[in-house]
């Protein structure tokens, strides 16, 4: 990405050794135990049931995606530094690409599936009420 | 970039450059790493996609609810959290150049991936025993399809991990194996955040819907 060979040079002083993204102690342990909670409570919502299904869902949901970014924060070291940011760009790229992938394919399929002839008896009873 | 800068050879403009610009050895190799770990995103973003929308075809057969038992998922992500935690000290004694302590680490890191592949082998018999086959429904077939591909990838996260402990152990903690054990780290915590996906969206929602 530099363009003439001096700046390679300093480029490359920089860069012989290793750069290493690694978190301190604290970082872990700050990942871990918000993970542990982050696992906790969902699945004590769905063993207990204390809410009603929709908030249930809802929940699990979002406390699912609050942990993966704890495990990207403080285990797998993101940050819009490391590798002068082409690791958060092709994260990003993944993301987007990931979200059309599942959004597509739900969207499609169940707007197939409620135009095509009932597969299931289950389906069957939803569709009529059977 | 460079291309927004010609040099010239006289009066010639080079299109290349003269000599190639030196790099240390593997200078690249996470950057790259990282990226394969994207397109192996890609790959689980498919089993999932196909999983959501199979996951209500159970051909007359038995639903997540009757299959699934949360305790055992539930220790099988602590198995997994554990073994995140305890690579996170392997990388903290590779830190420090702590030889043995960083072994250490590693080997309670395999072992608690290995309970995960138990406790995996345990459910997965189980539920082919009472007849919950991937050969059942639609449901069935993206499920083991999913949480398979998960524990094929932890299977070979193992042998990898147990590779680098006899490199580690023959060789020590040279730059050439702590870059192995970097791409290990990020390996092995990308396998908890897809855990995640699967606890979340098959398990905790297949017994919650």
């Amino acid at each position: 990405m530099s363009a003439t060979p001096t700046e390679h040079h300093a480029h490359d002083a920089h860069h012989d050794e290793l750069e290493m993204p690694h978190g301190s102690f604290k970082d872990y342990m700050i990942g871990f135990v918000l993970s542990v909670i982050l696992t906790a409570i969902p699945f004590a919502l769905v063993m207990t049931g204390v809410l009603d299904k929709g908030s249930t869902i809802v929940a699990i949901f979002a406390l699912g995606i609050v942990q993966i970014f704890v495990h990207m924060v403080y285990f797998l070291h993101m940050n819009l530094k490391t590798e002068n940011g082409w690791s958060m760009l092709a994260l990003i790229f993944t993301v987007v690409f990931v979200l059309i992938t599942l959004a597509g394919s739900i969207w499609v399929m169940y707007h197939m599936n409620t135009n095509m002839m009932p597969m299931t008896p289950r389906q069957a009873a939803v569709q009529f009420g059977g | 970039m460079s291309t927004t800068q010609s040099l010239y050879d006289g009066d010639r403009p080079l299109f290349h450059l003269p000599e190639e610009p030196h790099h240390p050895d593997g200078h690249s190799t996470m950057l790259g790493f990282w990226i394969y770990l994207m397109s192996d995103c890609l790959l689980f973003a498919g089993l999932f996609a196909m999983y959501a929308t199979a996951s209500e075809s159970f051909a007359g057969g038995p639903g997540p609810k009757e299959l699934f038992e949360l305790p055992l998922v539930a220790l099988n992500t602590a198995m997994l959290l554990f073994s995140s935690i305890t690579y996170g000290f392997a990388m903290l004694a590779m830190a420090k150049g702590n030889k043995s302590n960083t072994l250490l680490w590693l080997a309670i890191t395999g072992l608690f991936g290995a309970a995960f592949l138990s406790i995996e082998m345990y459910e997965f018999s189980h539920l082919i025993h009472e007849g919950a086959t991937p050969q059942s429904s639609a449901f069935l077939s993206s499920f083991f399809a999913l949480v398979g591909t998960h524990g094929l990838h932890v299977t070979i996260g193992i042998i990898w991990l147990v590779t680098l402990m006899v490199q580690v152990a023959r060789k020590g903690l040279i730059q050439a194996n702590q870059r192995r054990l970097m791409c290990l780290s990020m390996f092995w915590h990308f396998l908890d955040v897809v855990w995640i996906g699967v606890f979340t969206f098959v398990y905790l929602m297949g017994v919650a819907r």
